[in-house]
């Protein structure tokens, strides 16, 4: 048995935060706020690693009963919790990065005046992960599932004045939505067919089951559903649309959500559903094929994007596609793995662009920066190593996670391979990219003191300047983390610690020999190289080939620079016909014509018959008596003719 | 020889006729005043009622019960009275037609 | 004998009645009332209930009559006019309350057998009465001497001068 660990404490701290700087924060310091928050955070982290000490004496997976919930005949769920392996690499990348992010935002948000605002958030926000991550069933996941959309949308919207923030927030929500739809009607299958959502009780009643080769059946049914929430939830075609623009929001908030925590909500949920998955195999290959397509097309259209902040969220994207290539292969912790490193990675790319973005004032567009290499030396820094590590440049952490994945994918079918390294090919060259656009060159931009786009800056000096130290130090531990976070993949430790959980139905069928991981490994970092290369060419040592090279391929270049309009074409097929439909069928001829008829028809009606009916006063003492007498004769009448049947 | 012995049902009848008469008052007269006394009359019908079945019964309590009504028809009779010497002095009329404000 | 007794007073009480309907002036109304009081008076006595035909007497026909005719006098009530009645209590009440009492008539005789009253039927002194109306009802007798008391107030303050009672209304 094992002793108690109190995991409800984790999330609990984090709600407790969310709720003392919402209520009180409005009136509190900064000072206060900031506290409040960077305790409840920090004190949420400290407390994941004293778990993460005594993990190796815990007899897993680990139950925790926090109240009872949901009893009903047939079926219970209750608030418990849940640890084992995988929830425990959760659970310290949520609350490590989150914590790192807090204290980032403290010199980020510093002059907003929805300060405490936004802390409050952002600890609701990481309430409901943590919930999502340490939930023992699949209801309380949904709950902390819907609950990172919740927050994610009030921080998209978080300046809500600005009607692009406010669209963006909603786009979110409403998106997530849809994909959360096919999640419960999963989780209603899941009911019906076993009884039962707590992960135990689920998964040893699904295991004895053989595995749906021949076509569809309830389990591929049930992960195709599943799969339709995570493509909501973490953006994978045809539900990713949100996430560029969930740009809007603060850049932390892209940082947090939007690269290390939420979007990875999916492949959490996916590999925690494994059991089901496996014995799924049409449903395997379909989340393998979505991954894969989605992480070469988000690529493709992260390479024409100007705004730093979306060429970021295109690779979010497509490394969120890599991810769910390798559950997809089978190979769940290989995901898990790029998990981690992508949230190091991400985490600190997009930092530091928040950093970039407050050196030169708000200004976003790539085009108006270069050169920034000299003033913001430190940024350039750690944007650099995260870069090196995006690429899969060896040792950094990104090189190990994306090469497991490859090897896997291979193992499975060259096809997801080659796209795979097509892919990484791409994202090496836009990420270079970016690089050389930032930082190298002149400084094509205005003087640094004009209104930002978030107008937060207000120094007022020359030239571009570098961030306060609470805005590096995270940027420094993450890319600490990016350099050496990798090296869990070293001799396959992680695959190993992650065994219990992903058993050994992982494809160990090793058809190829190391040497030939080695030389997939070579090639590889080949790419990456060339990615390099290419980008080197063409942004730095030739910087007047791209315009060249956009205008010969002219339509299709425009095509990609718009995103292929698939915004374009989900506001025609979908949005319109319904915006459409609403106003004229619902709301003239359904709203108007029977509701407020039928309302404004009652009302008449009840007016008519009270002016037919109060002419009974009229004030005439006999008429009174008259219906009295009458009356009575009347009640007289009845009661004998009662008194006859009687008798 | 003539029958010393009068059926219940025949004063039962009576006190019937009785109310009616007082009901029909109420309904036709236009003066206040012969309203108030129809009610006197249906009043006494009952009264009528009461000890014909309390004698049938062999029961005292139907006095008793006479004797209460005739109490609350006194004190009804004085009020009522000095409510319409009131309603006199202000409309100058006895006619119950006339008094007809309180309609809707 | 009992019979021709009842059918006398009784038809004075039906032709008292009838005269109350038909009169015009409501002194007349009034003069008719008293007769059919007294030959109330008479019906209880043939039932044997003596206290009740001398409070009758008494109460009912010397006193709250004696207050009627005062008060028409008072009010030098005159003829009744003709106004437009209402035509509801005509054609709707009236004949209801006579098909109301008709039926009752119908069930009154229909269920009666040989049931009969005999004469002075009533038992007791006023005595035993008396026992009853202050052990058994004592608390009805208070409340009604309560009654009579607000009764009085009731109507020295609705019938005073105009005003005196305008002045304490407004």
């Amino acid at each position: 048995m094992n002793p108690s660990l109190n995991l409800w404490v984790i999330p609990i701290l984090l709600l407790g935060g969310a709720a003392i700087n919402g209520f009180l924060g409005k009136r509190a310091s900064r000072s206060g706020v900031t506290t409040v928050a960077l305790l409840s955070s920090g004190a949420a982290f400290a407390w994941a690693l004293s778990v993460a000490m005594r993990f190796s004496s815990l007899s897993l997976p680990y139950h925790e009963f926090f109240a009872h919930w949901i009893r009903i005949s047939g079926f219970s769920a209750d608030f418990t919790f849940y640890l084992d392996q995988l929830s425990l690499v959760m659970l310290l990348v949520v609350t490590g990065v989150g914590f790192l992010i807090h204290i980032y935002s403290v010199g980020y948000m510093w002059d907003d005046p929805g300060y405490y605002r936004f802390f409050s958030y952002l600890n609701l926000f990481m309430f409901f992960m943590l919930t999502l991550v340490l939930a023992g069933n699949y209801l309380l996941m949904f709950i902390g599932w819907e609950g990172v959309g919740l927050a994610s949308y009030l921080l998209i919207g978080f300046w809500f004045t600005k009607d692009s923030a406010a669209s963006a927030g909603k786009k979110a929500f409403i998106v997530n939505r849809i994909g959360d739809f096919g999640f419960l009607i999963a989780l209603f299958l899941l009911i019906k067919h076993f009884g039962s959502l707590n992960f135990d009780p689920v998964f040893s009643a699904v295991a004895p089951l053989r595995s749906e080769t021949a076509g569809a059946g309830l389990l591929t049914a049930i992960g195709l559903l599943l799969m339709m929430g995570a493509c909501g939830k973490s953006a994978q075609i045809p539900l990713y649309v949100w996430l560029p623009d969930a740009m809007e929001g603060p850049t932390p908030v892209s940082a947090l959500i939007h690269a290390a925590t939420m979007v990875t909500a999916g492949v959490y949920m996916v590999a925690r559903s494994h059991v089901i998955f496996e014995r799924a195999p049409t449903a395997l290959t379909v989340v393998a094929i979505i991954g894969t397509l989605t992480a070469f097309f988000a690529a493709t259209i992260g390479i024409a994007q100007t705004d730093i902040k979306k060429v970021l969220a295109y690779s979010t994207i497509s490394q969120l596609g890599y991810m769910f290539m390798a559950c997809g292969v089978g190979a769940f912790s290989a995901g898990i793995f790029h998990l981690m490193t992508h949230a190091f990675f991400k985490g600190l790319l997009f930092l530091a662009a928040g950093s970039v973005i407050h050196a030169v004032g708000g200004e976003q567009d790539m085009r108006k920066m270069g050169g920034l290499k000299s003033f913001i030396p430190w940024t350039f820094l750690t944007m650099g190593i995260a870069t090196l590590a995006i690429a899969g440049i060896p040792p950094l952490a990104g090189f190990w996670s994306k090469d497991e994945i490859l090897w896997k994918a291979y193992q499975v079918s060259a096809v997801y391979w080659a796209i795979g390294l097509i892919t990484a090919f791409i994202t090496s060259f836009y990420m270079f990219r970016l690089l050389y656009m930032t930082f190298f060159g002149d400084y094509r931009g205005a003087p640094v003191g004009g209104h930002g786009s978030h107008g937060h800056d207000a120094h007022g000096h020359g030239n571009p300047h570098e961030s306060p130290k609470v805005m590096l130090a995270p940027l420094m531990i993450l890319a600490v983390l990016s350099l050496v976070g990798g090296l869990v993949g070293w001799g396959n430790h992680f695959e190993h610690f992650l065994a219990p959980v992903f058993g050994a139905l992982e494809p160990a069928v090793e058809t190829a020999s190391s040497s030939t991981e080695y030389l997939l490994m070579g090639i590889s970092v080949l790419i990456a190289f060339a990615g390099w290369g290419l980008a080197y060419l063409l942004y730095y040592a030739r910087p007047e080939l791209p315009q060249k090279i956009a205008d010969a391929l002219g339509d299709f270049y425009k095509a990609v620079v718009h995103k292929y309009y698939i915004d374009e074409l989900y506001a025609a097929v979908f949005v319109k016909p319904l915006i459409d439909g609403s106003t004229r069928i619902l709301w003239q001829d359904v709203d108007r014509k029977i509701i407020d008829a039928a309302v404004n028809d009652a009302g008449d009606g009840a007016r008519h018959v009270s002016d037919e009916v109060r002419q009974m006063q009229s004030g005439n003492i006999r008429s009174y008596a008259g219906w009295i007498a009458a009356g009575s004769a009347v009640v007289i009448a009845f009661m004998i003719w009662m008194w006859v049947e009687g008798r | 020889m003539v029958p010393s012995y009068v059926p219940l049902s025949y004063y039962l009848l009576l006190s019937g006729f009785l109310f009616a008469c007082g009901v029909v008052g109420f309904l036709i007269k236009r003066n206040i005043i012969s309203i108030f006394m129809s009610i006197e009359l249906m009043l006494n019908g009952v009264n009528l009622s009461f000890v014909a079945f309390a004698a049938h019964w062999h029961a005292l309590a139907g006095q008793v019960f006479v004797f209460f009504v005739m109490v609350v028809a006194a004190a009804e009779a004085a009020v009522g009275l000095a409510i319409i010497i009131s309603v006199y002095r202000t409309r100058e009329t006895l006619n119950v037609d006339q008094v007809n404000l309180l309609k809707l | 004998m009992h019979l021709i007794l009842f059918l006398a007073f009784g038809a004075v009480c039906v032709g008292g009645a009838v005269n109350l309907l038909a009169q015009r002036h409501p002194i007349n109304s009034a003069l008719s009332l008293i007769a059919v009081m007294a030959a109330l008076a008479g019906e209880y006595l043939l039932l044997g209930a003596e206290f009740v035909a001398a409070v009758q007497v008494i109460v009912y026909a010397g006193a709250i009559m004696v207050l009627f005719v005062f008060v028409i006098m008072l009010l030098n009530a005159g003829e009744e006019e003709h106004t437009s009645g209402s035509r509801v209590a005509l054609l709707l009440g009236v004949p209801g309350i006579l098909s109301g009492s008709v039926l009752m008539a119908w069930v009154v005789l229909r269920e009666s057998t040989t049931e009969s009253v005999a004469i002075g039927a009533l038992p007791g002194p006023p005595t035993d009465i008396a026992q009853l109306l202050f052990h058994d009802f004592l608390l009805p007798f208070e409340v009604t001497s309560v009654l009579i008391l607000i009764a009085i107030m009731g109507a020295v303050v609705l019938a005073s001068a105009p005003e005196a009672s305008a002045g304490k209304a407004n």
